[in-house]
Formats: C-alpha cells, structure tokens, sequence
C-alpha cells in the first residue's frame, strides 16, 4: 500500500514536469507552467518523506532550510544581466549533489535497495558510477564557466599543445577505471574516479572561448539532466530517470540550436580555440578605409524622420546595462509615429534567450520582439537599423566571404535597412576575430561611445 | 527370459539416474538464469521509461518558444534537482554516518537550486508582457 502510493505520487510529479516544460511554448502559459513544476518537486519531496521507515526529519529541515534561504535570497537579488552566470552556478550544485548522492550509494546501499556494502548489485554499480562521472565533469565544468562568464578567470580559450590527447588519455583511464570499480567496488577507486572526472571536466571547459558560452551552457545543462538520469537509474527511481531525461533532452536541443546559429559543428565547439588566433589576418586586413562617424544628435534626427525602426541589440547592451534607456528611446520613437520593432539573433548574448529576458525586464513587449527567421525580411523595408552592443551576428561576410570564419552562420540583414546606426565602443573586431565590412558601408553611421550613454544622448536629443 | 528382464532393469536405472541429472541440470540452469533474469529485467523496464522519457522531452521542447530559453533553462536546472529525493532517502534511511552527512549536503545543494531555480524563472516570467498590458 505505502509504495504504491509513493510510485503513485512520483508518477503524478513526473507529469507535473513535463507540464512545466510544455508551459513555456507560450509566455501567456509559462507561468501555469512553473506552477507545475513547483507542485512536481513538492509532490516528490513528501512522498519520499512519507516513505515508510524514513527519519531524520531534523536534519532533513536545516539542509533545506539552509538551502532553500540561500537560494531565496540568489534568486531575488540576482541582476538579469548575470543571469548566464547564475545558471552555471545552479548546474553545478545538481552536479555535485549527484556526486553526494552516488557516494551515499556506496557507504549506504542497503538504504536505496541495490544491495549491501561489499555486495552491491552490479548493475547497480556501473549505473553508480555513470551518475557519479558525469555529474562531477558537470560541476567542474559548470564551475569554469561560471568563472569565465563572472569574468573571474580570463574568457579567452586557454589551449595548450597536445591538450586533446590528454583529454582522449583521462577518458579511456576513466573507463578502464569504472571497469576495475564495478569488479572490485573499492571505495579509494570510486574516490579517484570523480577526482579524474573533476579533471576532465574542467579540461574539456578551459579551452572553449567566452562568446561560445551559450553552447556550453547549454550542454552542461544537458549533462546535469544525464547526471540525475544516472542517479535515477542507480537508486531505480522512476521520476528521477524521467525528469533527468527531459533534462538531458532540452539541454541537447539548446545546444543544437545555438550551434546551428553560429554554423558550427558541436565537435568544433568543444575542441575550442575559437576566436582566438585569427584575429591578427583579419584585423590586418581591414586597412584604412573610411567610417562615417555621427553624433546621438544625428541619430535622433535619422530615428524620428523614419517610420520603421529595428534595433538589433546583442550581448554588448547587457554589459552596458542599457536596456532600459533603450526602451525609452523606442517609447519617444513610438510617440513620434515610428514603428518599433526588435530582432533577436539566436546567439546573441551568452546564454539562450538572454536578449529576450533582458528587454522583457526593461518592459519591452513581448510581441514586439522577434527571432531572426520571423524579420529578417523586414530589414528591406526598414528605414533604420539601430544595432546595440551587437556584430558579428551582422556581419555580411557570413554570406559572402568564404574564407572568413564566421562564413554560412546565419545573420541579421540588417544592411538591407536604408541607414545602419552601429553603436560601438570603438572599430575593434567581433569575438570571432573579424572585420565587419558593414563599418564601411555608405548607408553606415557609426556611433562611437558607450551603448547605455549614447542611447541616454539619443534621449535627450529625441525629447527636444 | 531373465536375461531381458535384467536389461529392462538396467534401462530403467540408467533412465532414472538420467532424470536425476536433468533435474539437478535443470535446478542449475535455473539458478543461473535468477541472476540474470534479477539485473537485466529491472534494468530493460529503467530504460524503456528513460528512451521515452527522452522522446517526451524532445517534442515537447522543440514546442517552447525560442523567446522563453532562459526560463526553460531555470525551469530544467530547478526539475533537475529531483535528485534530492536520493539525498533525502540517504539521510532519512542510512544508518551509516558518512552516507547521511553525503545525503545531507546533497540535499542541501539540491535545495538551493530547487528555491533558487523556481523562483528565477518566476522572476523571468512575470516580466514577459503583452503590448498594452
């Protein structure tokens, strides 16, 4: 009786999270959707504390308490903007709690039915240490990318010469490993293994550069889905196979998107290096051609005669906050009659949807803000371009340039609008190292200076 | 006469002993097969549940909204936490101390994503807004 109704409720929890995920096909029931999650995890929660024999109810109490505070307080004080860093952190707390509950697998086995200790169930065992691997490369991969994107470790890639070999060593020793585990269940090998996992993890992170963090995120929350999958299938938990799984299945699907917005293989992604070395062919490429420079009073001019406005924003107007004041300029622009609209590339940002969330916070609607299929073709008929904090996802030479390394990505035509207004600290080159052609173009104004301050001038020349 | 009936004996011993050895072959094969039987049913029925499980996610993710990323990948962090009922079941069931304070930590991580995790993507959400609303 008691275990059917536990299975029972797991059952209805597992439903809940896959309603949670279908909530978010549409804003309008996303927020049912999270609802249901949150039912999903309270269901789980008490029915594994209304298991029969459970105890330890005190201890239970202060690890929640204790977390759930500190995750209350992350959750609230967190500034949109570091949005990406916070969910690298967040995978990498499921993968360690992974590595903990594997390891609790080992010292306690009779507690989760696998057998006991010395005499745990093969099966088992090899389903132990699947769990125990990836969610140890899950935290101390997560915990790299969270140091590149806080900007605490330097988001250059960090390469060294046979780097790959060593990685390809550390994973076929994982392997024979994980075999020598399972025959012996030797708790100093199950110890060296997440040492080695940790190692790896942090490895197959260091040389992926910082623009390329989307895909990495992306996959490590992939990864921490398998993680959960892997302890799922460990202790025979059905819920925990089923929520990792649709974990590990978005995760995936995310990846694969923001690779096919770059035009780069996964393969590539994770080898790295990218955006580093070529730099200097292009760079020295570039010349000396002439920029059309203008002032915030010029663009306002520009802005206000026009009747169709898109603004382009990219990871640069998160950096420089400016989201708001840009909302304000569109809010002026609407009053003068001028039809506003966003384009959102896939990988603008450093994380999926980035852009998205931060205009929501700024109160931009969301109907008008599009992807890049939705208004590419509106570019044509648009008489400005206001690109923010954005260029590589601009650049032309994606579609004309085959030798340049960002050729086939897809792009925002933003240089089939009338006037391009580029926002830009100074001429320097994208992440990918390369020269945007458009700088040059007649229909360009360049707008040197920071993307919140010069959006502020723009303001204030829009109110006159 | 005698001599048939002996060799009829005979086959009957040989036949019985012969039965003997299929039974006792048969306790054995049987034996055998328990084990595997024990770790290959359970697992085979695990990854059924997971394989669809994994197809359940791919369509249904393929439906969220390129717009709502973000959220998805608050909401998948916080589901992914699940993996606290394994901490839980690790503090509340162990007897061994080292298992319990494993079981205690990870339920302590899991439950800074789990409150932290819920409430970001709360956060994202109530700010997607329709024009004029």
């Amino acid at each position: 009786m008691g275990a059917a109704v536990t299975t029972l409720a797991y059952l209805v929890a597992s439903v809940c999270f896959i309603l949670a995920l279908r909530g978010l096909s549409h804003p309008e029931t996303s927020r049912a959707g999270v609802v249901y999650g949150m039912v999903g995890m309270g269901l789980a929660v008490l029915a594994t504390l209304a298991r029969p024999g459970m105890g330890g109810y005190a201890w239970i109490l202060l690890a929640v308490v204790i977390g759930g505070t500190i995750g209350t307080i992350i959750a609230r004080r967190i500034q949109m903007t570091a949005l990406p860093q916070l969910v690298a952190a967040f995978h990498s707390l499921v993968g360690m709690a992974a590595v903990f509950v594997a390891a609790a697998a080992l010292y306690s086995p009779q507690s989760f039915g696998i057998g006991t200790v010395g005499a745990i169930k093969t099966a088992s065992l090899i389903e132990m240490s699947l769990g125990l691997v990836i969610g140890a490369i899950t935290f101390s991969g997560s915990v790299i990318a969270f140091a590149k994107l806080q900007g605490v470790m330097s988001g250059a890639p960090i390469t060294f010469p046979q780097q790959h070999m060593l990685n390809l060593v550390l994973a076929i020793v994982i392997l024979l490993l994980t075999i020598i585990f399972v025959a012996t269940e030797s708790h100093a090998l199950f110890w060296l293994l997440a040492i080695l996992a940790f190692a790896i993890g942090f490895l197959i992170i260091i040389p992926i550069g910082g623009a390329d963090m989307p895909v990495v995120i992306s996959m490590l929350n992939s990864y921490s889905g398998w993680a959960a999958a892997g302890i799922g299938f460990t202790v025979g938990n059905l819920m925990l196979i089923i929520a990792g799984a649709l974990v590990g299945a978005a995760g995936a699907i995310l990846s694969y998107i923001m690779c096919k917005g770059m035009n780069r293989s996964i393969i590539n992604v994770l080898l790295g290096g990218f955006g580093g070395e070529t730099a200097g062919a292009a760079a020295a490429a570039g010349g000396e051609r002439s920029v059309r420079a203008g002032a915030a009073e010029d663009a306002a001019f520009i802005m206000k005669n026009a009747s169709k406005v898109i603004v382009v924003p990219g990871y640069g107007m998160a950096v420089a906050q400016a989201q708001h004041t840009l909302r304000e300029m569109a809010d002026l622009l609407k009053k003068e009659g001028v039809e506003v609209k966003y384009a959102i590339h896939p990988v603008a940002g450093r994380m999926p949807g980035h852009m998205n969330v931060l205009l929501a916070e700024a109160n931009v609607p969301y109907d008008e803000v599009f992807e890049l299929e939705e208004i590419n073709n509106d570019f044509a008929t648009a008489d400005v371009a206001y690109v923010i904090g954005a260029n590589d996802v601009t650049n032309p030479a994606a579609k004309t340039d085959p030798a340049s390394p960002i050729y086939g990505m897809p792009i925002l035509e933003v240089d089939k609008a009338k006037t391009v207004l580029f926002v830009k600290r100074s001429m320097g080159s994208g992440y990918a190292g390369v020269d945007n052609e458009l700088f040059f173009r007649p229909n360009t104004m360049m707008l040197f200076g920071d993307a919140k301050k010069m959006t502020e001038e723009i303001v204030q020349a829009l109110g006159h | 006469m005698s001599d048939i009936a002996q060799r009829a004996g005979e086959i009957a011993r040989e036949a019985a002993a012969l039965a003997e050895r299929a039974h006792a072959l048969s306790i054995k094969a049987a034996a055998a097969a328990q084990p595997v039987a024990e770790v290959a049913e359970p697992f085979l029925f695990l990854l059924t549940i997971f394989l669809l499980a994994c197809f359940v996610g791919y369509y249904v993710v393929w439906n969220v909204t390129p717009a709502l990323h973000s959220p998805l990948m608050g909401v998948t962090n916080a589901i992914s936490s699940v993996i606290v009922v394994g901490g839980l079941l690790a503090v509340g069931l162990a007897e061994d101390t080292i298992a319990r304070v494993f079981g205690f930590l990870a339920v302590l991580l899991a439950s800074v994503n789990i409150f932290g995790g819920f409430l970001v993507t709360h956060r994202m959400l109530s700010m997607f807004r329709k024009k004029g609303s």
